[in-house]
């Protein structure tokens, strides 16, 4: 064989390749939201330089650098992703029945609040099952809120965009007044601390992800977050269950024709999106960083902050991990950004920008696909 | 009799926001785009609105200031509209997505421009617009207590707006058009009507309203700006289902809503009712899941606009 005609053939196979690569969803998506990203980026450096340019460079290098800045801030990283990976999981997996779960907030409020009862009152448990219960409490709690948005969209039609902002108010007000009556400190006017074997183990996270002795907030939680990331997709991508949710997510009329009962699809799909931001609460409050509920009358932001990490994700339980940990480390980048006296929530700004354009992404990842199929 | 008057005055100010949000939604929604960006919108609007009140308050006379503050708020929240319509009709995306970025990008720029600027993140303002009896009117027995004592001039400004809602709606020929392009986009285009203008139309409309009940919402409940609207742009939305999207009936709920909300936060100074043994937060409760149950019951027959959330391709007919 002529050694021209090999490198061709050579060259012909990785063109092909590399159509594959390109045509690939995947790759289309990432393309999309990475473009998303840097536009929002911009916006937030444009906003810095507007506000006060003599600092901006430096605020900008803050949000930029400052997650990787040294151990404790990546263990900060971790622990600020885990309560927006899990809310983030519970959208993605409403997402992809067809179902938008504006409702994480009431759901993760109450798995919170679940979880450090079960963490106070039953001290009778002892060791790990202490954690492992307030786990399983959170879950249940955070699945009977996601349940009833479910129940109502399947059996009257009710649109679970209002059930579950109604829910959120419902969840707010009630786990205030249970607060109040079950497990109060009335001192600091939140909720009375669990006992040490209540919290998630530290694995030796905190002591890995720590500047000498001033240890970070990461613990096991991070690694519960990402199983049940997992879990899920392995749920979504590879059984007949999940086959059946999605199903109904892209046509429901067409799942009920190929014999789908997409009212159960619903219900079970609201519940399981519930159980994970319930968990979410669980994870955030049995950090052991000293973090209680606080009774006032404002709505959970994880469970809102969720929308963004799983639109970011485009709705895949893997990617979630990501777009929380990059979620995450933006926001770690915002407290650093103080320094050079800039408010905070430049990084709102930044991630909404993101949000914005990512909307705008998915006409862009339509165009990327069709681009590959006609070469 | 006091209680009654006192009772019907505090469901005027928590009412009046809903009905003239939930009826800006009814605009963006009848044209076949869905708005949830509502409540991000208010805060823009109430933001600007208050940030004039705060710096010309002193220099101006009360009710102009007030006055123009509305304008304002109405500019504003047109122009935050047309990046939502930017993207739901120009770019045919995710309605949904460009209404959560909104909202997300609402409290935070209003947060961080108030840094910047005041240092702070409230922006105080002197309550001046309260009117206390309406000329002539509110001197008679019954009728004036009731509706033209302890008021603002943004009361009656939303009663205007039901009345011209409605009357374009079903009166004008831009409403018909409006109503068919949410309803059936393609039969709207086939016969010459620009659908993408007509949406235009809807969320620029829905857009100055919510950014004028920002503004309707915060002055009589508050003394100052705190970049929230307290999720009343939500609520606006629960109360345009709940009104099925016809504005006499958001009327209703809009004054359904607003009399739990206001018995909510006012049933400590009702004598009989602060002697029953509830908890203020079952109060609280109430609005929210009284509009679950009455949802629950009415939703079957729902008559939402049939091309609503749907991105109009005009290739795609």
């Amino acid at each position: 064989m002529p050694k021209g005609r090999g490198i061709r053939r050579i060259t012909t196979v990785m063109n092909q390749k590399l159509k594959q690569i390109l045509s690939l969803n995947n790759s289309a998506s990432l393309i999309s939201s990475l473009m998303a990203i840097v536009v929002g980026l911009a916006v937030g450096f444009i906003v810095l330089l507007v506000s006060n340019p003599s600092q901006a460079l430096g605020g900008f290098g803050a949000i930029l650098a400052s997650g990787f800045g040294d151990r404790k801030s990546m263990g900060q990283v971790l622990y600020f992703a885990t309560p927006i990976i899990m809310t983030g999981l519970s959208v993605a997996f409403a997402s992809r029945t067809g179902l938008f779960n504006i409702g994480a907030s009431g759901q993760f409020i109450a798995g919170a609040y679940a979880a450090i009862v079960v963490g106070v009152k039953c001290t009778f448990l002892p060791g790990h099952t202490l954690w492992i219960a307030a786990l399983i409490a959170a879950m249940a709690a955070g699945a009977l809120w996601g349940l009833v948005p479910g129940i109502l969209k399947a059996m009257f039609n009710v649109n679970e965009v209002i059930s579950c902002i109604m829910m959120n108010y419902i969840g707010m007000y009630l786990v205030n007044f249970l607060i109040t009556i079950t497990v109060f400190d009335s001192l600091k006017n939140q909720t009375m601390r669990v006992p040490a074997n209540a919290n998630m183990p530290k694995m030796g996270l905190d002591a890995i992800f720590s500047n000498g002795a001033n240890v970070s907030s990461a613990n096991s939680g991070i690694l519960v977050s990402i199983i049940m990331a997992i879990v899920l997709f392995i749920i979504l991508e590879k059984t007949k269950f999940g086959y059946e949710l999605k199903a109904c997510g892209f046509n429901r009329e067409a799942a009920k024709y190929a014999g789908i009962n997409e009212r159960s699809s619903i219900i079970s799909s609201m519940l399981i999106a519930g159980a994970m931001a319930g968990l979410g609460g669980a994870l955030l409050y049995l950090a052991g960083s000293g973090k209680g509920i606080d009774v006032v009358d404002v709505l959970a932001a994880e469970g809102f902050n969720g929308i963004p990490v799983a639109l970011l994700a485009l709705n895949n339980p893997i990617g979630v991990i990501f777009s929380g940990l990059f979620i995450s480390y933006l926001t770690v980048g915002g407290f650093n950004m103080q320094l050079y006296s800039f408010a905070p929530q430049v990084i709102e700004i930044i991630i909404s920008i993101i949000i914005y354009f990512s909307a705008f992404a998915l006409v862009l990842k339509g165009l990327l696909q069709r681009g590959g199929k006609r070469r | 009799m006091s209680i009654l008057y006192f009772l019907v005055q505090q469901t005027m100010f928590f009412s009046i926001p809903l009905l003239i949000v939930a009826l800006g939604g009814m605009f963006s929604e009848r044209g076949g785009v869905v708005n949830i960006a509502l409540e991000g919108i208010m805060i823009m609007g109430a933001f600007a609105g208050i940030l004039f009140i705060n710096t010309y308050q002193g220099v101006l006379p009360g009710q102009p200031v007030l006055i123009i503050a509305i304008i304002i708020s109405v500019a504003t929240g047109v122009l935050v509209s047309l990046t939502h319509a930017y993207a739901s009709i120009n770019m045919k995306a995710d309605q949904v997505i460009s209404g959560t970025a909104i909202n997300m990008f609402a409290p935070a720029f209003a947060i961080y421009v108030a840094r910047m600027l005041r240092t702070v993140q409230q922006i105080p303002f002197v309550n001046e617009f309260r009117i206390e009896s309406v000329p002539y009117a509110g001197s008679i027995p019954v009728i004036g207590p009731l509706f033209f004592q302890n008021t603002y001039i943004t009361t009656y400004l939303g009663l205007i707006i039901l009345l011209a809602s409605s009357f374009v709606l079903y009166k004008t020929k831009f409403g018909l058009r409006l109503r068919s392009c949410g309803e059936h986009p393609q039969a709207a285009d086939s016969v010459g009507i620009n659908v993408y203008k007509m949406r235009y139309a809807g969320v620029m409309i829905s857009g100055g309203l919510a950014g004028l009940g920002g503004l309707v919402f915060i002055i009589p409940t508050s003394t100052n700006f705190n970049a929230t609207v307290s999720g009343y742009g939500f609520l606006a939305l629960a109360v345009l289902i709940f009104g099925q999207w016809k504005p006499s009936r958001i009327l209703l709920s809009a004054f359904f809503f607003g009399l739990l909300k206001a018995t909510a936060s006012s049933y400590s100074g009702i004598e009989w009712l602060k002697n029953i043994p509830i908890h203020s937060n079952v109060y609280k409760m109430m609005p929210y899941i009284v509009t679950l149950i009455v949802l629950a019951f009415t939703s079957k027959k729902s008559q939402a606009p049939k091309a609503e959330g749907i991105p109009y391709d005009k290739g795609g007919r």
